[in-house]
């Protein structure tokens, strides 16, 4: 097979996979029928592509095939009355032959985005059918990305698609009344999956590419099916001001480099770009959602030239916004690292303590990180020390614990580093 | 159905005692609704709390769960208990 019919193969996986799908569930509201149809015609793809030449239209040439795979299948096993008429549905009059051009194949996508992110699913669910469906990763590559074993996550898959079917979760974008809960649903689905990839809760590796990526593909169809959502392009930008980087993050041991000390020239500049216009368009528009705000936030880190340039002042404020909109005591914590940056350490630690004391973030090892840090910042290394240990014992990444014990072996004074020249 | 369940529901049918029943679908298919300050909320699965009573129950006919999750909503033990939402067995 030539390079060139193997790209465009992987590139017609990437780009229609969800598409047929989502088709072919419109067509047949059978879930797992779509899906080995849509197998079916990638297959066929494998086989007559390098030979006929990739045809003119591959989202279309692969919808077809896949269609006529759903109606054989439907046809061969109709000895029910509705599996007949799902056939008789299924023919296009306009087309006895089946010919491989078909200029009508709507894009069903946003109905599958919000049948797979439907509240009534698990959330586990509700992540894992998204990547299944609309991306188009394998339940393999899914259990691996979740540290789950494979079988576990083929049952997960199976009990949704169940759930679908029994409990009626309808296969469409929701009505007026429902879609802007729906939507931001469907937002923190591709939110979780990017931070699954970004900050591994747990394991050896901090980042794990592959889901930023997928997250960010499916956020940019989110946004393109969604024109009119500033909080799904405001999703998008804040996804690329924090995967823009991805290569500074993390050194070549694979130790935390936390923000001040990035080498930004190693910043993807492109993607911040991207992000800075996304989001410019994104606050044209009235109202002003929580991943404007936070992309807003990301804004100002990933355009600052210097560490001190960092418009801290701006963030602390758009953190105290964030946190009447949705009051989290994260947002909270943030809040308080950006008053420590912008109005010194000692107005920081008033906050992050009055949030200690609140003890709405007991067992969140970022409490104790951010107090122990605000505390060296004063000078107090001892009750620094003590923050450090507190915050060592919580963590659970290799990576973020590394860089925990590196600074309380700083606050102690016997770090190697710290030689007595 | 199994020969004894047959035998047993004929014979219960039969007596007169039995006036209404039907099988219902496992519990991960069930979606639980409370209303909390005016926020719909939704969890998968049936009540979590075992010791949670159940004070009654309603058969009720949708369209699909997004409409029988506004007719679960809307009942007045919705804002401080919640009501669980069961499809039956068809076919």
């Amino acid at each position: 097979m030539t390079a060139d019919v193997t790209a465009a193969l992987d590139e017609a996986f990437r780009a229609e996979w969800g598409k047929v799908i989502a088709t072919l569930i419109g067509m047949t509201g059978d879930w797992d029928l779509a899906e080995e149809c849509a197998q079916d015609a990638f297959t066929q793809a494998l086989r007559s592509w390098p030979r006929d030449g990739v045809p003119r239209r591959p989202g279309a040439w692969l919808t077809t095939v896949a269609r006529n795979r759903a109606l054989d299948r439907l046809r061969r096993h109709a000895s029910e009355a509705a599996k007949l008429q799902q056939a008789v549905i299924l023919s296009p009059p306009d087309d006895p032959a089946g010919g491989a051009v078909d200029t009508h194949i709507t894009d069903d996508r946003l109905r599958l985005i919000f049948t797979c992110c439907h509240p009534a699913l698990p959330l586990e669910a509700r992540v894992a059918l998204t990547l299944r469906t609309l991306a188009g990763l394998t339940t393999a590559e899914i259990a691996r990305a979740f540290l789950t074993a494979e079988p576990t996550m083929a049952k997960r898959l199976v009990r949704a698609k169940q759930k679908i079917r029994n409990a009626a979760i309808p296969y469409r974008v929701p009505p007026a009344h429902l879609l802007p809960e729906r939507t931001s649903g469907v937002l923190a689905v591709l939110y979780l999956l990017f931070n699954e990839g970004y900050a591994a809760t747990a394991g050896s590796r901090l980042v794990r590419h592959d889901l930023c990526a997928e997250a960010i593909r499916l956020a940019r169809v989110l946004a393109g099916l969604m024109p009119d959502e500033p909080e799904a392009r405001a999703l998008l930008a804040l996804m690329l001001f924090h995967h823009s980087r991805r290569t500074s993050r993390v050194n070549a041991a694979g130790d935390v480099v936390t923000l001040e000390n990035q080498d930004r020239s190693l910043w993807d500049h492109e993607e911040i770009g991207e992000g800075v216009s996304l989001l410019a368009a994104a606050v044209r528009r009235e109202q002003r959602g929580p991943y404007l705000l936070q992309a807003a936030i990301a804004q100002c880190h990933a355009t600052a030239a210097t560490a001190e340039d960092t418009d801290w002042g701006l963030i602390a404020d758009l953190y105290g916004v964030l946190a009447q909109m949705v009051p989290s005591p994260v947002v909270e914590l943030n809040r308080a690292v950006a008053v420590g940056m912008a109005d010194g350490p000692e107005a920081g630690l008033k906050l992050a303590d009055a949030l200690a004391a609140s003890g709405k973030l007991t067992g969140y090892y970022l409490l104790p990180a951010t107090r122990a840090d605000l505390l060296r910042r004063l000078g107090r290394s001892a009750e620094a020390a003590v923050s450090y240990r507190e915050a060592l014992d919580l963590a659970v990444n290799d990576a973020e614990r590394r860089y925990l014990a590196r600074r309380l072996a700083e606050a102690e004074g016997t770090a190697p580093q710290q030689s007595r020249a | 159905m199994t020969h004894r369940r047959a035998a047993y529901f004929n014979e219960l049918d039969a007596s007169g005692v039995r006036l209404l029943g039907d099988r219902l679908r496992p519990g991960s298919d069930a979606t639980t609704v409370r209303v909390r300050d005016a926020d719909v909320l939704l969890a998968d699965g049936p009540f979590a709390e075992t010791k949670e009573q159940i004070a009654g129950f309603d058969i009720i006919e949708c369209a699909d769960l997004d409409q029988a999750i506004e007719v679960a909503s809307k009942h007045p033990v919705a804002t401080f208990g919640a009501i669980e939402v069961r499809p039956f067995w068809e076919e």
